[in-house]
């Protein structure tokens, strides 16, 4: 449900029912040459159950990092601050025994580039099966469950497909032995990195129907972590906008999609063209997009946005709740909201 | 007129006996100040088509002319063929020299094009030229590790425009970019096509950006061209079934969102 969910401003109280996962100020400090750098910085969000949540993102906002955070795979010499609340329970001060414990069984992640996730010298089988030879299950019967898991995932021939290697899979099929795999240790969350971007139009559309699908059938999360908005916006019932590490903003994703509340947003939005009518090249925004090691300060937007005043170079937006359910962090979210 | 005109176009890979046929009979003709969207998934062939064009690549059968002289392999070319055909590609950073400033990458393309170097003084005509693609002066003194990817794009596209092109060959010149820089470039790309008088073979995996900017649009499947025609007609009303199966495959921001489960 869209309306579940409440901006966190202050100590605000929460929805009505739990969250799965609630990021709560999240931040990530890597190790640069200059100083560390707050390349996640005071992120959150809800992640309900049974929902899919985009969170959408160009390079540097820290998309990847935040998801990475929330499965424990950031890497050596990060520290991280703020909670992430799994269930109500804050994973991100767990000791790395529940930790590991809560990777592959309860948090699960699937890749951009399947070919670079698997293992190349290991049949495919042998990978979906591991997490539950891990468990302790008998032979034949991870063998049961691994050609179960790959026939789930929509690998045709599963039992014959499972003895081969991954660079005799195409790439369409290595990521579907990916989310087989991510499927084994029946996680309740499945974190999906850019799990489309590398493959055709064709079976894109293939590989997101798969996930949708799962996604509903086992009352799966998903968090869907994606540069594209034509992605998110066709399988997301919730949006997060992260810019420069930050969230821009985050809502129901048809409703932020169609009227975004936030400068940035909607600049992205215009420039995603349609495809079977011929679109008007968008006025395009200025500029690259701001990355966490030289953050502007005041809004980090605010270089390259259209109604920036001088209020908006030194103070900081909040995000803070613009529409029932919705938050955005401009100064100005009303003013772009307006009709 | 014709600028471009590709004829039954054929590259096979691989071994004699056994051959990939990565292009199978296209023909293709792109006309002066036209641009002609090419589409299709990896492996239909539309590089392979672009590499033949630029003379990266050399075509087991047909031929490819310009103006009615023949375009042969790049070092065959004549100077003057060779200039008017430039290309842009995918990834702007593996495209440039990471060791060679940006004043270096465009002189080296007068160098090896004597007849377009400016006659009077380079400095301000590498000013201009950087300025045409919408860079800073200062850029002239770095080099494209310093750069963002968009700035590196706009540097891949003015080093194409330093020897005067007719022929624009843009090989997913957009596809690695942010979001919001593709629509600067791009924007980039149809002003210089009006103030440059250059034709355009703009190959892409993005049907909504084609539909932008392409005059006419060609799709690509193994290897064949299996329709073409005016962009409007061919995204909009198709007639091949692949066609139909490309744009039923393809999102739009506007389809109606997921379910909402509760």
């Amino acid at each position: 449900m869209s309306d579940v969910r409440t901006a966190r401003t202050g100590g605000a109280p929460v929805a009505q029912h739990e969250a799965l996962l609630q990021v709560d100020g999240l931040t990530v400090d890597l190790p640069g040459t200059r100083g560390d750098v707050r390349v996640v910085d005071g992120v959150s969000f809800d992640v309900p159950a049974g929902t899919t949540v985009g969170l959408i993102g160009e390079s540097g906002s820290g998309k990847t990092m935040t998801a990475n955070a929330i499965i424990g795979l950031l890497p050596d010499g990060a520290r991280t601050g703020g909670r992430l609340l799994w269930r109500g329970e804050d994973l991100l001060h767990a000791d790395g025994a529940r930790r590991r414990k809560a990777r592959g069984h309860e948090i699960s992640m699937i890749f951009q580039d399947p070919l670079a996730a698997l293992n190349p010298t290991q049949r495919i089988g042998r990978q979906v099966g591991e997490i539950l030879r891990r468990d302790g299950v008998g032979r034949a019967e991870v063998r049961r469950r691994v050609v179960e898991l790959l026939d789930r995932a929509g690998v045709p021939d599963p039992a014959e497909r499972a003895n081969r290697y991954p660079h005799e899979f195409s790439g369409g099929l290595r990521q579907r032995a990916m989310i087989a795999l991510a499927l084994a240790g029946s996680p309740s969350l499945l974190l999906a990195d850019e799990p489309t971007t590398a493959l055709d139009v064709t079976v894109q559309a293939r590989i997101l129907t798969l996930l949708q699908t799962i996604q509903q059938d086992e009352g799966l999360s998903v968090l869907l972590v994606s540069h594209d908005l034509r992605v998110v916006a066709n399988v997301a019932s919730e949006v997060v906008v992260m810019y420069a590490g930050r969230v821009a903003e985050r809502g129901p994703a048809p409703v932020v999609l169609r009227r975004p509340a936030h400068p940035y947003t909607k600049a992205l939005v215009r420039s995603v063209p349609a495809v079977r009518t011929k679109t008007a090249l968008a006025d395009p925004l200025p500029g690259a997009p701001a990355t966490p090691a030289n953050r502007p300060a005041g809004c980090p937007f605010h270089p390259r946005c259209p109604i920036a005043r001088d209020r908006c170079r030194t103070e900081v937006p909040a995000v803070r709740e613009v529409a029932p359910g919705r938050a955005a962090a401009c100064h100005f979210a009303e003013e772009v909201l307006a009709p | 007129m014709t600028l471009l005109e590709i004829r039954d176009l054929r590259v096979t890979f691989g071994r004699r006996r056994d051959p990939f046929v990565a292009v199978d009979g296209v023909s293709l003709d792109v006309g002066a100040e036209e641009t002609v969207g090419l589409v299709g998934e990896s492996g239909s062939g539309k590089t392979t088509v672009a590499r033949c064009v630029a003379g990266l690549q050399r075509p087991d059968a047909g031929t490819v002319t310009f103006e009615g002289r023949p375009l042969e392999r790049v070092g065959r070319r004549p100077a003057e063929l060779q200039r008017a055909v430039q290309m842009v590609f995918q990834d702007p950073r593996s495209s440039l020299n990471p060791r060679m400033s940006i004043a270096a990458i465009i002189g080296e393309a007068w160098r090896t094009h004597p007849s377009t170097a400016p006659d009077g003084d380079r400095t301000a005509a590498l000013h201009a030229l950087l300025a045409d693609v919408g860079m800073d002066a200062d850029v002239a003194d770095r080099r494209p590790g310093d750069l963002s990817g968009g700035q590196c794009q706009r540097v891949s596209i003015a080093r194409a425009l330093a020897v005067r092109p007719r022929l624009l060959v843009c090989d997913e010149a957009v596809s690695a970019l942010d979001v919001s820089v593709q629509a600067q470039i791009l924007r980039l790309l149809v002003d210089l096509r009006r103030t440059h008088h250059l034709a355009m073979l703009f190959i892409s995996h993005d049907l909504g950006v084609v539909h932008q900017i392409a005059d006419r649009v060609a799709v690509m499947r193994s290897g064949q061209i299996v329709e073409e025609g005016p962009a409007t007609e061919v995204l909009a009303a198709p007639k091949h079934e692949y066609t139909r199966a490309l744009l039923d495959a393809a999102l739009d921001l506007d389809d109606a969102g997921p379910a909402v489960t509760a």
